[in-house]
Parts: structure tokens; C-alpha cells; sequence
């Protein structure tokens, strides 16, 4: 049930309007112009941290029970200028978007133009990266070959454990001072860099706590005016509780709520890392107090329940910072990430769903909220029950819970070299990525336009879009005598363009690492304080590098076409089909038909196509797996890609598998467009024919109608599909369950479907904020009903 | 090896028995049920359909037609069905696909690796292979060699049948069956003749045997307004089936879906203007059940 102060607290962040507050940018320009070249760059972003916690305007909201915000209020987004520094028309183009703007005043244009544009334009990273990047690297992000995610934001990608739950920061602290007591100045080389990395988390963690002080001195303040009694009573409960964390570690569950917020706040006022920050596993951390409190009779399942719906409206009143360009066609949403994990096992194996598991899952259900995301972690010793109760909320139709294989998780991490005590404590984030949460960079780097490389393969290295030569010379595809020397001549381009990202992105790795330390996050992350490193300098225990294949669906079709009607069935010649697909398949309507109707199709459990997707999976997999990075990890892949699969499509002219250009490609492994026919099973039996084991998260949407899921034994069934999946080692499946009827409705009348939410990709959004070209997508995915 | 002719191989089937099924469409049926919503099923020959809506009027299947069997009209094609030879060309050349093949050929083999390859659903959710049409029985020999292969494989079995046919066909596949969905349509039996074409003496009799011999059986009774949704036949229906031992009754109201097949292969369509059945009415008929303490469910 929502009480009636959620009920508003929910409805107020609902009809914010987001807009841009300059707040945060002011107080970063007056603290690098005060101090830079007087400090050290991490003392110096430490104090960025700490000005802007002791000088942000604070807010409690009417009723709230846990407090902060990062802007001055709800949804207000402040800019980072330090990554990204917006020109005026940047502004502009927020402002007057129709989708996914953000307002933008006349005053805040003047500060840009005024303030933060002389100083900034050429200290920011964005700056830095385009400066550092080679011909051949801006070339491909031109063409759309891939994206890079740090051009933007910052790393990040990762997520709490439960260390915040067991220490306050005055503890952190002391272990920060232990760790620069014990550093070997005599043989260290790297001492002093190590020593200035400590001090500035050890300012870090002054700035968090400035941050409680302050809110409680405010609740007390307005205690003091308030006439209601039971919110005057409230506010002097809060100010108790922000009196004790962050310094000290909470002692009840309300209080590890408001732990949890403050450091949430910390991390994305320090830098805007991507996928923000995200309590993980925060059944886990939850139970213990949850268990000692009600047992004791101060806590009961209703009033948990509230503070747990307070907690969620706080997430959804920071939407992720504005984005603009590229970064924005690869994740235009406002959706920040955050994906809240429930179930899964625990640290020795056994199953981890509690009672607060089923009480985040009612959370979700009543809330309705676009953030936080929210997923569960489903292992064969989860209870049919859980599962169940899951499904009951997904059929629902918005796009949440997302539904992962627990098992999978960690063998994925047991095979990339976690210990199992900390893959078992890990889970998903962001879209669907396997993280060990507080002891893992896993940085996404960009997403792998794998049909494009294949598009610039069949035109022996030019891009068609452009005229411009941006590949190798990999022969005329008109004289390959087999498939194989078109696979060999693909597999040569990858290599080419893999090189090209990989090189980037060390280089990007080294430009963060050394301008752009984040000491708020590297005290929260293992090994940071023992290691005297920072995060995006190597920090964390384990530090990976992803790079996201997009497209498997649409590459395996083309691939698949060619196999079958060029070379084996001789349908018709190469140089025929070229010329189809030149004109765009007008006046080779046959053509079409065939490669689109007559053809095998990844989807549809057809080992001829899912052959071919094995092998253009394990190329993508060799050529970027166990790459170096630049933080004492490796690359590895994944294939999931948020809203680039549509970006991508509208680079690429028509294909062989019939799909006409610019038009958007499959989303993570799910088959292209109509290519699926058999069913649900069958897209289930080709998906699990990929090795998901060796990636570090792979997507699967599937789409149905009401109908098909309707009672006791429509519920059974999606479950056994789900475990079936997942039987395969699936590492994700999501489900779309809204009518065809319902969107083209939507689509038409946008003001009737406001909370219409659906699943896109890896995460849910309102429908109505969709472009309409993914309007269409979805519309179109194919609708399973039988 | 034996083969059969089958129209389709339908994966995810989750109302032809219980879990996650494969329904096999076996082609042939000896009843002409005036609401089959599967004409296509009717005749034992392999057939092509035209889907007339996907027609782009281009022609190009009259250029392909070695039998000169289709003729254009208002740039429209026209089959002359007597002149097909069902070679086929024409649908694999419809750039539309307006044109559908209909029937295969199939090896026990070939369709055991295709059920095969969702036994992974099967088991996850205690589901199976249900075989229907057409009528399954008509192609006794290969369905009896597919449900051998399927027992050894240990596969859930539902056969969906009309009951019409020799008791000895029932015989040979008894012990290989595990569940059967038994169609009741008219206890009547002028009426019977007169909608389904055949008299329903041996469907009753059937029935009886596959009961006493203690088989599970399902019933599915199809609800067509104004032809057997009156009393007389609900409750004859009632008093036949409590003297037996079923499992659970299937109430199938009519749909129209199967309307626009009956054009795709030049039928005539004896139902047009039916309407399907109230949703009131059905849940009178479901309740006459219940209170003779029948399981009884509307849909599959």
C-alpha cells in the first residue's frame, strides 16, 4: 500500500520538469581556479567534493523520510563541466528537444558563455579524449563503427557491496591514515603519488560527512518552524539520524537507507559516472536490520515498506546529466541505471531471497518509477515462489523486473578470475553487467558496430555512407570463391577496427586516471585504500574493460544469406545481390523475399543460421578478450546495446538479410525483426546456443501480448521458460507484455499513455519519451502469440 | 522409412495438453465439420494457399507456372486447380509470399529431431508432443512409429482426436499415448451426420473403450450458437460423459479465425455470418458441468 506521503512525494517527482542547474558547475570552476597547480589533481577533485557539499543549497522535501538531492531540488541537473563543457547551443538543443530535454534558463546560457566556457573549453575531458585520439580513431566514431562512452561521463559502471552498512566514514578514514602510515617511502616508487591518492579520500570522506552534518542542522532548523507536530517529531528524527551517518555505520534500517543516500549522492556530485551508483544487493544489506528491528518490535513490514518507497522516489528524482550528440543517440533516456538487485545467492552458496526480497519486489510493484531499475537474480535455488511473484509484476507489462541467471553470474565471474565468495556476492548493473560489486571496475568503453564492419567488408574497406576509405583492402567480395574468404576477409576487418578502439581506449583509461581521480568512489571500492590507488587508476581489485557487440542478430542474418543463396543454393550471384542492396532492394523485390522470407534466420533454432552466430560470436570474443587495458586488467565483451542499436541501424544502408537502410538493428542478442517465427522456444534454443559464460552480460528482449501470459498457467509457463533459458546458461531475459494495439495507440494519443512504460533494452522508459523511430522498433519487435 | 504428411509443427503450444508442448498438425481428415477452423487439414494432398490481401498484382507466378494453370484477371491471378500440379514454383517465387505452401512430407526422423529439440521446455514444465490435424489416426502407421520413438525417448504423448475410426487403430497406439484430447461434437446423431458428415455411433464407442481400458483422456467440446449449444445437447453430453473417466472437459467457444482459409484455398464457407458463442452462455454451459462435478475449463 502507498500511503498518502508517498503517494505525493511519488506524484511531485512524477510531473518535475527537469532542468539545468548551474549550481554544481559554479562551485567546481571557483574551486579548480582557486587551487589548480597548487595541489595535487586528486586533493584538488577531493576539494571539488568538499566545496560542494559545505556550499550546496540542501532540501528536504515535504514528508520525506530520507533526505538529499543532488541538485537544489528534485530533478534539478547540474553539469560537469570538467568532463563535458556544453556550448551555448548544446543549451539550446536541451532546451528545445522534444524528448529527453532539460530547461535551461537565460541566466544559466550567461554563466556558460560568461563563466564556464572561457575556463573550461579546453580543460575538459572531452576536449582531452578528441585531442588525443588518432585520424583513423575519428574516422570510425564518425562513420558509427563504434562510440566511445567516456566522451561524456565519466567511469564508473559499478556498484556498492556492504562494507557502508558495517563502517561509517569515520572509520574509512582511519583506515585511509593506517594506509598512508604504511607506505614504503624507501622502496616505493610510487609512494607519493599513493600518499596524495590517500589524502584525497581521506577529504573525501570529510566531504560526505559535511554533507550529513549539514542536514542534520537543517531538519533541526525546520523542526523548529514546522507546526505539525508529527513532522516536527519526524524532522528531529532525521536530524538524529543524519547526526549519526555517514560518520558512524547505521545502527537500523532506516538509518542504512540514508547511508546508502548519502553516498549515492557523493558519487554522482563528484564525477557523473556512467549507470550512476547502485545499491547492488540491497536485500542482503537490508535483512539484518530489518530481522533484529522487527523482531524487537521497533520496525514492522508497513512501515519498511514506506521508507523503502521514500528511498526509491529519491532515485527518481536525479535523471542522468544531459547528454548530447552521440552519447545521447546510444542512451537517450533519462534513466541513470541504477538497478536494484534482489534474490541471488549469498556469500556461501545458499539462497539468498529473504523477506525483504519480497518487500522490494512489492516496492517495485506499487512505485511504478522509471529509477530506480530493478532486477532479480534467479539461481536454481531460488523459490518458484520468488520467481513467481516476480513474473506477476513483469506481466504487468512496464519493463521491470528484469530477470537474471544467478548461476551464470558466477561462473561468469569464477571464469574471469573472481574468488567465489565475491562473484557470489556480485550481481548485474547498469543494463545486464556482471560486476563484483565494491571490488570491481568493469568500464563499458563503447559499443561495436558489428553489421557496419561487415557493410564496409562488402565494400572491400570503404564506407558507402561517406565515400570515405576507413577500412583495409580485404579483396572485392564479387570474386570470394567461398563463404570462408568472406569470413576470413571480415574477420580481418574486425581485427583492424578492434585495434583502433582497443589503442583509444588506453589511452582514454590514462587520461582519466590521471586528470580525473574519483577518491569519493575509491574509498567505498576494495582495494583502493589498501592499494593507495585510485578507482580509474587501477584501484579496485579487479578492474575490466568492456567493449559491447551490437547487432549479433542482424550480422549472423547477413552472414547467413549470403552462406545460403550465394554460395550454397546459388539463388543468385554476389554482385546481384550488391546491386540490390545498393538500390536499396527496389526493383529486387525477389531478391528481398527471398534473403527476408526463404532464408534461415538466427531465432529460430535453426542450426544453419545459430552456427554462423557461434562463429561470429567467438570472433568477436578472440579478438577482444584478454586484450591488456590500462589498469592492470583485460578486455572482455559483452553484447548488450541500450538505445545504439538504433543509431547504428541509421548508419548502415541496406543488408543481405533483406532489411532495408538506415533502419535500426536487433537489440542485444535477440534475433532482427520478424526473423523469429517459431516462437518463444525457439528464440530461447539460439540464444542459448552462444557461450554467454565467457561475456560479461548478454541481453534478450522478448515481446508478448496479454493474452498469451494470462493466469495461473500463463505465469507457469513464462517460468518455465525462464528457467529453461537460463537451464542453457542465458544470462538475461526481459519481457515486453503490452498489445500492439495498446503502442499504436500510445504513439497516437502520447497525453492518455504518460505512464506507459516499456521495456527498451537492458532497462524500462516511458514509451511517450521514445523517438519515434524506437517507437516503431518496438511496435514492430515481433509479437509473439500463439 | 515411414513418412507422413504433416501442414505444420507448431513449438510453444501451451493449450493442447499440459506444459509446453509441440503440436504436430497431421494432414487428412474423414470429417468435413462445417466450423473447422483448419480446412487446410481437410484434404490428404498437399495443397497452395493464396493469401489474396498479400497479393502485389506483379505476376510473376504466372510467368513461373509450367502447367499454365494460373491466369490473370484484372492483374489478379486466378487458379485453375484442376490444371496444379502442386510443383510449388509459383510460392517460391511470390516475391510477397502470397502464395503458401501447404503439407510436407516428413521422415520419422526428420520430425523426431524437430520435437526433439524443445525437450529442454518439456521438461521443465512437464509438457510434451501433442499430436493433432487433420485427424492424427488417418496416418496410423507413421503416427504410431512417431509415438514409438517419442515413448523411447520418454516425451510426454497427447494424441487430439476425433475418434473416428477403427477401434484397432486405437489398439495399436494405446500403450505409447499417455494423454488423449478426445473431441466431442454432436450427441445427436442426424445431426452429426448432417454438420460433420460421418454418424457418431463409433466416436461413442471409441470413447467408452479408451475409458473402461482406463486411458487419461481430455474432452473437447467446440460451442457453435444455434448448432450444439442447446440444452438437449449439453445435458446429453453430461449423462454420456459421468458415465466415463475423464479428466477434465475443454469447452472450445467458436472463432472465425479460420474464415479467411476457407478463401486462401478456394472453399466455400458454409458458417459466414456465425457469430461466436456469449461469454454468458459459455459460462452457463461451463456450470451445467461443474454441477455434475465435472473439471471443466473454457479454452484449451
Amino acid at each position: 500500500m502507498m500511503t498518502e506521503r508517498v503517494r505525493k512525494l511519488r506524484e511531485e517527482s512524477l510531473k518535475a520538469i527537469p532542468y539545468i542547474s548551474m549550481e554544481r558547475a559554479k562551485i567546481v570552476d571557483e574551486v579548480y581556479k582557486k587551487n589548480e597547480g597548487s595541489v595535487s589533481i586528486p586533493v584538488l577533485r577531493a576539494l571539488v567534493l568538499k566545496e560542494l557539499m559545505s556550499q550546496k543549497k540542501l532540501c528536504i522535501n515535504d514528508g520525506e523520510l530520507i533526505v538529499g538531492e543532488r541538485g537544489e531540488k528534485p530533478v534539478a541537473t547540474p553539469t560537469y563541466p570538467e568532463l563535458c563543457c556544453h556550448t551555448v547551443e548544446d543549451f539550446q538543443v536541451m532546451n528545445d528537444r522534444e524528448k529527453i530535454f532539460f530547461k535551461v534558463s537565460e541566466e544559466a546560457k550567461k554563466i556558460q558563455q560568461e563563466v564556464i566556457i572561457p575556463y573550461w573549453e579546453k580543460r575538459s575531458m572531452r576536449y582531452h579524449i578528441l585531442n588525443n585520439m588518432t585520424q583513423e580513431w575519428k574516422d570510425c566514431y564518425a562513420a558509427g563503427i563504434f562510440t566511445e562512452f567516456m566522451e561524456q561521463r565519466g567511469p564508473g559502471h559499478t556498484v556498492a557491496d556492504d562494507k557502508i552498512y558495517k563502517k561509517g566514514f569515520l572509520e574509512f578514514q582511519k583506515e585511509i591514515q593506517e594506509s598512508i602510515q604504511n607506505l614504503d617511502f624507501h622502496n616505493d616508487d610510487e609512494a607519493l603519488d599513493k600518499k596524495e591518492q590517500l589524502k584525497a579520500m581521506s577529504i573525501a570522506c570529510d566531504a560526505i560527512m559535511i554533507l550529513g552534518k549539514r542536514y542534520a542542522e537543517l531538519a533541526i532548523e525546520m523542526a523548529e518552524e514546522e507546526k505539525n507536530p508529527n513532522r516536527k517529531e519526524e524532522l528531529l528524527h532525521i536530524a538524529e539520524i543524519c547526526s549519526w551517518v555517514p560518520a558512524n555505520a547505521p545502527r537500523t534500517f532506516e538509518e542504512a537507507l540514508q547511508m546508502y543516500w548519502f553516498v549515492h549522492l557523493c558519487v554522482i556530485s563528484e564525477l557523473n559516472p556512467w549507470d550512476s551508483f547502485n545499491p547492488g544487493r540491497l536485500d542482503q544489506h537490508l535483512y539484518p536490520f530489518y530481522k533484529k528491528e522487527v523482531e524487537c518490535g521497533k520496525l514492522n513490514r508497513e512501515k519498511a515498506e514506506e521508507l523503502l518507497q521514500c528511498f526509491w522516489i529519491k532515485f527518481n528524482n536525479q535523471p542522468a546529466p544531459p547528454k548530447v550528440g552521440v552519447t545521447l543517440k546510444e542512451s537517450g533516456t533519462y534513466t541513470d541505471f541504477a538497478n536494484i538487485n534482489s534474490g541471488g545467492l549469498k556469500a556461501d552458496g545458499s539462497d539468498g531471497v529473504n523477506e525483504v526480497s519480497y518487500l522490494v519486489l512489492d516496492v517495485i510493484d506499487e512505485m511504478r518509477l522509471l529509477q530506480p531499475s530493478s532486477n532479480v537474480q534467479v539461481s536454481k535455488k531460488t523459490p518458484q515462489r520468488f520467481l513467481k511473484r516476480a513474473l506477476k509484476i513483469v506481466r504487468k507489462g512496464w519493463g521491470q523486473p528484469s530477470l537474471f541467471n544467478a548461476d551464470a553470474v558466477v561462473q561468469e565471474m569464477l571464469r574471469a578470475g573472481k574468488t567465489i565468495e565475491d562473484a557470489r556476492c556480485g550481481g548485474t548493473s547498469g543494463c545486464v553487467e556482471t560486476g563484483a560489486f565494491g571490488k570491481e571496475a568493469y568500464i563499458l568503453t563503447g559499443y561495436m558496430n558489428l553489421p557496419k564492419i561487415l557493410e564496409i567488408t562488402l565494400n572491400n574497406g570503404l564506407d558507402p555512407a561517406s565515400g570515405k576509405v576507413i577500412g583495409i583492402e580485404t579483396g572485392n567480395p564479387t570474386e570470394f570463391e567461398s563463404y570462408e574468404e568472406l569470413f576470413e576477409a571480415f574477420k580481418k576487418q574486425l581485427h583492424y577496427f578492434i585495434d583502433i578502439k582497443v589503442i583509444g581506449n588506453r589511452v582514454i583509461e590514462k587520461l582519466y586516471a590521471t586528470k580525473m581521480p574519483v577518491p569519493f568512489l575509491s574509498v567505498i571500492i576494495d582495494d583502493c585504500i589498501s592499494k593507495g590507488k585510485d578507482y580509474n587508476g587501477g584501484g579496485a581489485r579487479y578492474n575490466t574493460t568492456y567493449i559491447q557487440g551490437v547487432g549479433i542478430g542482424n550480422i549472423t542474418d547477413c552472414l547467413t544469406s549470403i552462406k545460403y543463396n550465394v554460395f550454397d543454393k546459388k539463388n543468385f550471384t554476389m554482385s546481384q545481390l550488391l546491386a540490390a542492396m545498393k538500390c536499396n532492394f527496389e526493383g529486387y523485390k525477389d531478391i528481398q523475399n527471398l534473403v527476408k522470407n526463404k532464408t534461415p534466420k538466427y531465432g529460430n533454432d535453426d542450426d544453419y543460421a545459430d552456427e554462423i552466430m557461434q562463429e561470429v560470436f567467438y570472433a568477436y570474443y578472440n579478438e577482444v578478450n584478454g586484450r591488456p587495458n590500462g589498469r592492470g586488467g583485460v578486455h572482455r565483451i559483452n553484447m548488450l546495446p541500450t538505445t545504439c542499436h538504433v543509431y547504428f541501424g541509421s548508419v548502415i544502408g541496406a543488408t543481405p538479410d533483406g532489411r532495408e537502410a538506415y533502419l535500426p538493428l536487433a537489440d542485444g542478442i535477440s534475433p532482427s525483426k520478424g526473423a523469429d517465427r517459431n516462437g518463444p522456444t525457439g528464440v530461447i534454443k539460439s540464444a542459448g546456443k552462444m557461450d554467454h559464460i565467457i561475456t560479461g552480460g548478454t541481453l534478450l528482449n522478448q515481446k508478448f501480448t496479454p493474452t498469451v501470459v494470462e493466469g495461473e498457467e500463463g505465469l507457469d509457463n513464462l517460468a518455465h521458460l525462464v528457467r529453461s533459458y537460463f537451464k542453457l546458461d542465458g544470462h538475461h531475459i526481459q519481457f515486453n507484455i503490452v498489445s500492439k494495439e495498446t503502442l499504436v495507440n500510445a504513439q497516437k494519443n502520447p497525453d492518455e499513455y504518460k505512464d506507459l512504460i516499456v521495456r527498451v533494452a537492458g532497462y524500462s522508459d516511458y514509451f511517450c519519451n521514445l523517438s519515434k523511430v524506437l517507437q516503431d522498433e518496438i511496435i514492430e519487435r515481433t509479437d509473439q502469440t500463439f | 522409412m515411414t513418412s507422413g504428411t504433416i501442414i505444420n509443427i507448431q513449438k510453444y503450444s501451451i493449450h493442447d495438453g499440459p506444459g509446453i508442448r509441440t503440436t504436430v498438425f497431421l494432414k487428412g481428415c474423414p470429417l468435413k465439420c462445417w466450423w473447422c477452423h483448419n480446412p487446410e487439414s481437410q484434404s490428404y494432398k498437399q495443397e497452395i494457399m493464396f493469401f489474396e490481401e498479400r497479393c502485389i498484382k506483379c505476376k510473376a507466378c504466372e510467368g513461373k507456372c509450367q502447367q499454365q494453370a494460373i491466369r490473370i484477371n484484372d492483374s489478379f491471378p486466378i487458379v485453375n486447380r484442376k490444371k496444379c500440379i502442386l510443383c510449388g514454383e509459383c510460392a517460391n517465387f511470390c516475391p510477397n509470399n502470397a502464395r503458401e505452401y501447404v503439407g510436407k512430407n516428413i521422415t520419422v526422423k526428420d520430425l523426431m529431431k524437430e520435437i526433439q529439440k524443445d525437450e529442454i521446455f518439456y521438461e521443465e514444465s512437464g509438457g510434451g508432443v501433442t499430436f493433432s490435424g487433420g485427424e492424427p489416426m488417418v496416418q496410423i502407421d507413421f503416427l504410431n512409429e512417431v509415438l514409438k520413438n517419442c515413448k523411447d525417448m520418454d516425451i510426454h504423448t497427447a494424441v487430439d482426436t476425433s475418434g473416428y475410426t477403427n477401434w484397432k487403430n486405437f489398439n495399436k497406439i494405446i500403450d505409447k499415448v499417455d494423454l488423449f484430447l478426445y473431441d466431442l461434437k454432436l450427441m445427436n446423431n442426424e445431426k452429426h451426420l448432417k454438420y460433420i458428415g460421418v454418424p457418431n455411433n463409433s466416436i461413442l464407442e471409441n470413447l467408452k473403450k479408451l475409458s473402461d481400458i482406463g486411458a487419461n483422456i481430455f474432452i473437447r467440446m467446440p460451442i457453435i450458437a444455434g448448432i450444439n449449444d442447446d440444452n438437449e445437447h449439453i445435458i446429453e453430453s453430461i449423462k454420456f460423459l459421468s458415465s466415463l473417466n475423464i479428466m477434465q472437459i475443454n469447452l472450445l467457444p467458436y472463432h472465425k479465425m479460420g474464415m479467411d482459409k476457407y478463401k486462401r484455398l478456394g472453399l466455400d464457407y458454409n458458417l459466414s455470418g456465425m457469430e461466436k458463442p456469449t461469454d454468458e452462455r459459455m459460462i452457463e454451459i461451463a456450470n451445467e458441468f461443474k454441477s455434475s462435478g465435472m473439471k471443466i475449463k473454457i479454452g484449451g
